[in-house]
């Protein structure tokens, strides 16, 4: 379970999480949605100790994640742009996370294997394609088995093909009982995947809770003119 | 632990990067020539340690800021996994140092063993030359380091003030000093210089240097007055002092803005 009180953060004087107050449910998965600039990066950011919070608190399991570090190792995290150690081969990076990680066990082989990635094994990250980064990406999120996994719009460069079996796999985890946080701007994607959405404008969330009661407020059939609208009442 | 392994990589991804080693091999070409035609006696040394002088603040600062721009990626994949920011920090400076003193130490010491140097001149020069090239290795390094963070966003910024930074420290400052010897001349200025010197780390080095090789002399006045300071044990300790300050203080400025710092 994550919990997070009254966060705020400001990048010199624009407000990016306004008093944000949350809680994502263990076990679950949950969508962030919003504009383009709205703090889902961030908020992001700010949960895996990236962006230190002006003010607030982020609980993790009960835990207060202020100047703590260990927790991290219950994260997976993919980001946005995956930038990796430009000269360093794809296999030295899981080496050398792995030993980052003191990670002994790791289903490594299973997840190169499921990406199809065995051939750019060692290739240079700086040689690899975008998409293949974020194959990489996702084995590094995925590969100590974490409880907790966030994805940061993982499969906007992946090809088609790549794209559902990241989201096969994706199901797969949830499946088995990890919290899953993911943002994107596919709405079909929320669909098929989140059980709760978070909807955010301006570091305001405008929206928080399960999915299927958004759109039956909104009286839409589909998640993407639920969302839509609600865009349009906040431009309004 | 977790620091050593950052370390063992990025010295990895530095030998890769093959620069690190013709930083090296500058050296060893220069140290090479120098005491091929200087003879192997401490005039060598001298050059060598003139060329040190300026090259390594200028590589360290310049480095020390690029460096921490161009593993950008890096620190932000290492800052996801359970790792302390500080332990990350002193991974990265030390993957960054620990090679250029290295390469240093090789690209000078390696000419002076095969010339044997070691059995032709002082012993106790050449180790002064080897370690004040490598305080001055970490102490640049640091300083560019703490620039590279300061301007984290703005990399022409954080370079830019390497350089004027390098340039005044090395080049400008001494022109200073002259001036005001020559301006002043009339008046005692022996102990606002002696505090003068002391205020630039490259200056305490080369002052180190001359009075190792018994030249202050050349220096008129100033250079007894230089002598009877830093010959004294108040002036090494003031002198070390002050080179642990310029030392310590940007590297904890950096862990500092290191810690705050948003990625």
């Amino acid at each position: 379970m994550i919990k997070i009180k009254g966060l705020r953060k400001r990048f010199g004087l624009l407000t990016v999480l306004d008093d944000i107050d949350l809680e994502i449910p263990a076990g679950r998965a949950t969508g962030i949605v919003g504009p383009n600039g709205s703090g889902k990066t961030t908020a992001i950011k700010t949960m895996l100790g990236l962006v230190k919070p002006n003010a607030g608190d982020i609980i993790i399991d009960g835990e207060s994640i202020k100047n703590r570090w260990d927790y991290r190792r219950k994260i997976g995290y993919m980001p946005q742009i995956a930038r990796y150690p430009e000269n360093m081969t794809v296999r030295e990076l899981f080496n050398f996370i792995k030993e980052v990680r003191n990670a002994e066990k790791t289903n490594q082989e299973e997840l190169i294997r499921y990406f199809g990635i065995e051939s750019e094994l060692d290739k240079r990250m700086r040689t690899l394609s975008g998409g293949n980064r974020q194959k990489v990406g996702a084995v590094l999120a995925m590969m100590f088995d974490p409880e907790i996994l966030i994805f940061d719009e993982p499969t906007a460069g992946l090809d088609p093909h790549a794209s559902v079996q990241f989201k096969k796999r994706v199901h797969r985890e949830k499946e088995a009982g990890k919290t899953i946080l993911l943002t994107t701007h596919i709405m079909s994607e929320i669909e098929e995947l989140a059980d709760y959405l978070i909807f955010i404008v301006e570091g305001n969330i405008r929206y928080h809770g399960p999915m299927q009661e958004l759109i039956e407020k909104q009286k839409e059939q589909r998640l993407e003119g639920a969302v839509a609208k609600m865009m349009e009442e906040e431009a309004a | 632990m977790k620091a050593l392994s950052i370390l063992k990589y990025q010295w990895k991804d530095l030998f890769r990067g093959k620069w690190i080693i013709g930083y090296g091999l500058i050296y060893l070409l220069m140290a090479d020539a120098m005491i091929r035609f200087g003879g192997t006696g401490s005039k060598a040394l001298l050059s060598i340690a003139n060329i040190m002088l300026l090259l390594i603040p200028l590589v360290g600062m310049i480095y020390g800021a690029l460096y921490l721009y161009q593993s950008r990626e890096f620190t932000e994949l290492l800052l996801a996994q359970p790792l302390d920011r500080k332990t990350l920090f002193w991974g990265l400076f030390g993957g960054l140092a620990a090679p250029l003193a290295l390469a240093f130490t090789l690209g000078v010491g390696l000419p002076m063993t095969y010339f044997g140097l070691f059995v032709s001149t002082s012993i106790r020069s050449i180790i002064l030359i080897l370690v004040l090239g490598n305080l001055l290795t970490v102490l640049f390094t640091g300083l560019g380091f703490w620039l590279g963070l300061r301007f984290f966003e703005d990399r022409i910024k954080g370079l830019g003030f390497a350089l004027v930074g390098w340039l005044f420290l090395a080049v400008i400052y001494d022109g200073l000093v002259l001036l005001a010897i020559f301006l002043l001349g009339d008046y005692p200025i022996e102990e606002p210089m002696l505090a003068m010197a002391m205020l630039n780390p490259i200056d305490l080095a080369r002052i180190t240097v001359l009075l190792e090789f018994d030249i202050q002399a050349l220096m008129g006045y100033t250079g007894a007055v230089f002598n009877r300071f830093f010959g004294s044990m108040m002036g090494i300790s003031v002198a070390a002092g002050c080179l642990m300050i310029w030392l310590g203080v940007p590297l904890w400025r950096s862990m500092r803005l290191f810690n705050k710092k948003d990625f």
